[in-house]
């Protein structure tokens, strides 16, 4: 420790001010602080503080995803050994077929988010902030796994660049850049964003062929489908996968998929309190209330929970909804806030012909309206005290 | 007990370095100060020179505003230096003290016959008005004014606070002859709050002329501001008066005896306090007149007060006008390595769950002053009400001052904070904001703007 200490003290005055790599500063910085904790003491105000930094709030949501992403990388192999009949693989193979594919769907996601934040805090002359950490931890879990490098990086250069980095930076974004990454996917390249063929690693260009050894025959087995569940929502086509649906098991973007992973993420997100219980909580009441009303109503035969565990609902009232920058700040305006967004998304979802999934387009919606939803939050609260305040 | 107020939110630090309950001596120090920096937004105008003899009470500062103010000296001695900053900016007034303490004699008097005009002068004239603190702003009462009420918490509930039932045991009578003279200069009575869970043990719930309230809590329950916010919240252009119960001794001393006496027990606490515990002495003490309690040889940190709301005085500074609490700790100017990413910290205490010490609830903490991290915007938004147990946005009203947005200062309640209430959101705040420096500032904005 002392000896990697004494290196840093050395280099340092190199990326210092009037230093030869001056203008490297933020980046020094960045990588300074990730490695010790900064030895900066308290100026003003209260003069010890707690140990807790956003590098820790941060690093809380990154672990609460790594049972997603694990359960991603094998499932990615799995639907890829089911779709080619590959009865031979072993658990190791259906793993490393996953590491292929999504391994660099975060090299892609990392390299080209974090080396923008660098850039930008070099000119801004910030430090580094680690917001990124978690955008590029959740990006390749909401995307197709065979959706093209480079369109992923135009795509996550676009989000930080104009959903964050005009705005000043984490913290003053007002979309969810993973979101907005998706987003930006879906509308500029919607025939790799949907359709039966892109959520299972190495069909499309079976199928679609470019000259690819599979043609004619393709090397699917008999029968392969490739859709998700949101392609066909019917009890008679549901019903006997909701083990697998539960499970994860499915097709589906990366991580998108196991209701188990993404439950474990939300139990080590409620315990440590970085995410709100009650966005969840509001969110998964909303998609019951619609999922149940279109029942009720004849809109779908699907009873109102299996809206919860089909698509991208879970993962995005998890970890998307709850990113406390995006959402609703006020206590109040989270219930409200979650309510409608899984509400919006179930609606979407029953009817809207276009759009099998509304998580996306709702999270995005509502991330808008969120300031709203204070404002009026907070007006009514101020109204109410001043009157109670009157009579007292 | 009717009325008991019980506070949901709010933290108690659990910092090592309680003063134990026994007076180490009387320490009459080498050199006091009288510091006009202890009052908020105070122009000061110097009353002495350099070799003036003066004794204890007699005026050495008055208020440049309104110069029936004055600011007394709380020992006899000689002024020893007029220390000064930039743009010959007042800091210090030195004085040195005698051995033998002699008092300038103000008279006994008898509350109960004095007017609100009597009394008034009384306090002017002998240098404690500055005890009455105006809310909004927390600064000196404006004498012509007259108060909604008066607030005085009877319990302190901040880290390693001195214990008020052993500091003030032998004050009763006096508190009850200031309880009885300031219940003149206001028409809504003074109000104390005594703490919950200890009201039938302390002796403070048998002061009379006091409408009680209890509050029951963590810190910040015994912050008077939290407790006006409850009591009687203070909308705009209402005034009240705050005061605390060390300075209410005070005042009755000087009713009861005639003298200026402002010597106090005075708890010297915090981790690096070498035996912390009590001594007697006066505001504006010397931090060196404590050498006994630490080690020189060390890098600390001299804080008059808490160590959430405390000045930082350095080890040439003194004690502040209004406290009874000396903290020492460590400077944390030290690096950690991957310490954000290491799954236990023992060493350190946090409030969120993203680390174990929930599991040790009981373990006091040897905290330093490192900032455990670097500065940031505000992302997470939640953590700051568990704190606040006030029915205040804390988020929209720190971005409010930080716009200069006055209207929205107003609305989201500027008149009823002051920044001690705010220490603990910035104690727990994961972006390292300096949440007490953005109240500070945007106090003194509705001061530039509104009065």
């Amino acid at each position: 420790m002392n000896v990697l200490r004494n290196l840093v003290d050395r280099i340092k005055p190199t990326f210092e001010k009037g230093g030869k790599l001056g203008f490297l500063h933020s980046t020094f910085d960045a990588f300074e602080t990730f490695l010790f904790v900064p030895n900066t003491v308290t100026r003003r105000g209260s003069h010890v503080r707690d140990c807790v930094d956003l590098k820790r709030v941060m690093i809380m949501v990154v672990l609460a995803l790594v049972p997603a992403m694990l359960f991603g990388i094998w499932n990615t192999g799995y639907q890829h050994k089911l779709a080619f009949g590959l009865t031979d693989w072993t658990f190791w193979n259906v793993v490393l077929y996953g590491l292929a594919k999504v391994l660099p769907l975060y090299v892609v996601s990392y390299l080209v988010g974090l080396g923008i934040e660098f850039v930008s805090a070099q000119i801004k002359g910030h430090e580094v902030n680690e917001g990124y950490l978690v955008s590029g931890m959740l990006i390749p879990l909401i995307v197709p796994v065979d959706v093209p490098l480079w369109m992923l990086a135009i795509a996550v250069a676009f989000a930080v660049l104009i959903g964050k980095e005009v705005f000043g930076g984490t913290g003053m974004n007002i979309w969810n850049p993973a979101l907005l990454t998706r987003a930006f996917l879906f509308f500029s390249y919607p025939s790799k964003m949907s359709g039966d063929t892109v959520w299972t690693g190495g069909v499309d260009r079976a199928v679609n062929g470019d000259g690819m050894p599979f043609m004619g025959g393709n090397g699917l087995v008999d029968g392969f489908s490739g859709a998700t569940p949101l392609a066909d929502p019917t009890l008679a086509n549901l019903e006997p996968k909701l083990l697998d649906m539960i499970l994860g098991t499915i097709p589906g973007s990366v991580g998108e998929t196991s209701v188990i992973a993404i439950l474990l993420g939300a139990a080590l997100l409620i315990w440590t309190g970085v995410a709100s219980w009650k966005i969840m909580v509001s969110s998964v009441l909303g998609g019951l209330a619609i999922g149940y009303l279109g029942y009720a109503v004849g809109a779908t035969d699907l009873p109102g929970y299996y809206q919860l565990v089909m698509g991208g609902f879970l993962f995005g009232t998890v970890f998307m909804a709850t990113d406390p920058v995006t959402s609703a700040q006020t206590e109040c305006g989270k219930w409200i806030y979650g309510f409608l967004v899984g509400a919006l998304a179930v609606t979407v979802r029953i009817w809207n012909p276009g759009y099998p999934e509304g998580m996306m387009l709702a999270i995005l919606l509502m991330n808008t309206f969120a300031p709203l939803i204070d404002h009026y939050v907070i007006e009514g609260s101020i109204k109410r005290r001043a009157k109670k305040v009157k009579i007292a | 007990m009717s009325n008991n107020i019980y506070l949901k939110k709010g933290l108690d630090l659990p910092i090592s370095g309680e003063a134990a309950q026994t007076v180490r001596g009387v320490i009459v120090p080498d050199v006091v100060a009288v510091k006009p920096t202890d009052f908020r937004a105070l122009v000061p105008k110097l009353l002495v020179r350099e070799g003036d003899r003066v004794l204890a009470g007699t005026p050495v500062l008055a208020d440049k505003m309104s110069q029936n103010i004055l600011f007394a000296s709380p020992v006899s001695g000689t002024v020893a230096e007029v220390v000064r900053g930039a743009k010959r900016k007042l800091l210090e007034v030195r004085i040195k003290a005698d051995a033998q303490q002699e008092f300038v004699d103000f008279g006994v008097k008898k509350v109960a016959t004095m007017s609100a005009e009597e009394i008034k002068a009384s306090l002017l004239a002998a240098g404690l008005w500055p005890s009455l603190v105006q809310r909004p702003y927390g600064i000196i009462a404006n004498p012509e004014v007259k108060p909604k009420a008066i607030f005085v918490s009877a319990f302190n509930t901040a880290p390693l606070a001195a214990d008020m039932e052993f500091v003030l045991r032998d004050e009763i009578e006096n508190i009850q002859t200031a309880i009885n003279a300031l219940n003149k200069l206001t028409d809504g009575g003074v109000h104390m709050s005594l703490n919950a869970a200890n009201y039938s043990g302390t002796p403070f719930h048998k002061f009379e002329n006091v409408i009680q309230h209890t509050f029951e809590g963590k810190h910040p329950a015994g912050n008077v501001g939290v407790q006006i916010h409850h009591v009687s919240p203070i909308r705009k252009g209402e005034t009240v008066w705050t005061v605390s119960m060390l300075m209410l001794a005070a005042i009755g001393k000087l009713f009861n005896t005639g003298k200026y006496d402002v010597r106090r027990k005075i708890a010297v606490t915090g981790p690096m306090a070498i035996e912390p515990a009590y001594v007697e002495s006066y505001p504006g003490a010397s931090v060196k007149s404590l050498k006994a309690f630490y080690d020189p040889s060390l890098d600390l940190r001299f804080v008059s007060g808490d160590v959430l709301t405390g000045t930082n005085v350095g080890k040439d500074g003194f004690l502040g006008f209004y406290d009874n609490q000396m903290t020492i700790l460590e400077e944390g100017d030290k690096y950690e390595m991957l310490g954000w990413a290491k799954p236990f910290r023992p060493a350190l205490f946090s409030a969120s769950r993203t680390y174990f010490s929930w599991l040790t609830p009981k373990k006091k903490y040897d905290m330093d002053t490192n900032l455990h991290g670097g500065p940031r915007a505000f992302v997470v938004n939640d953590v700051y009400g568990k704190v606040l147990p006030m029915d205040l946005y804390p988020v929209y009203l720190l971005k409010a001052c930080l716009a200069n947005n006055i209207d929205d200062m107003e609305k989201f309640g500027i008149y009823e904070v002051l920044e001690e209430d705010f220490a603990l959101c910035e104690y727990v705040c994961p972006s390292k904001i300096e949440i007490q420096q953005i109240i500070s500032d945007g106090i003194a904005l509705m001061l530039k703007e509104m009065c």
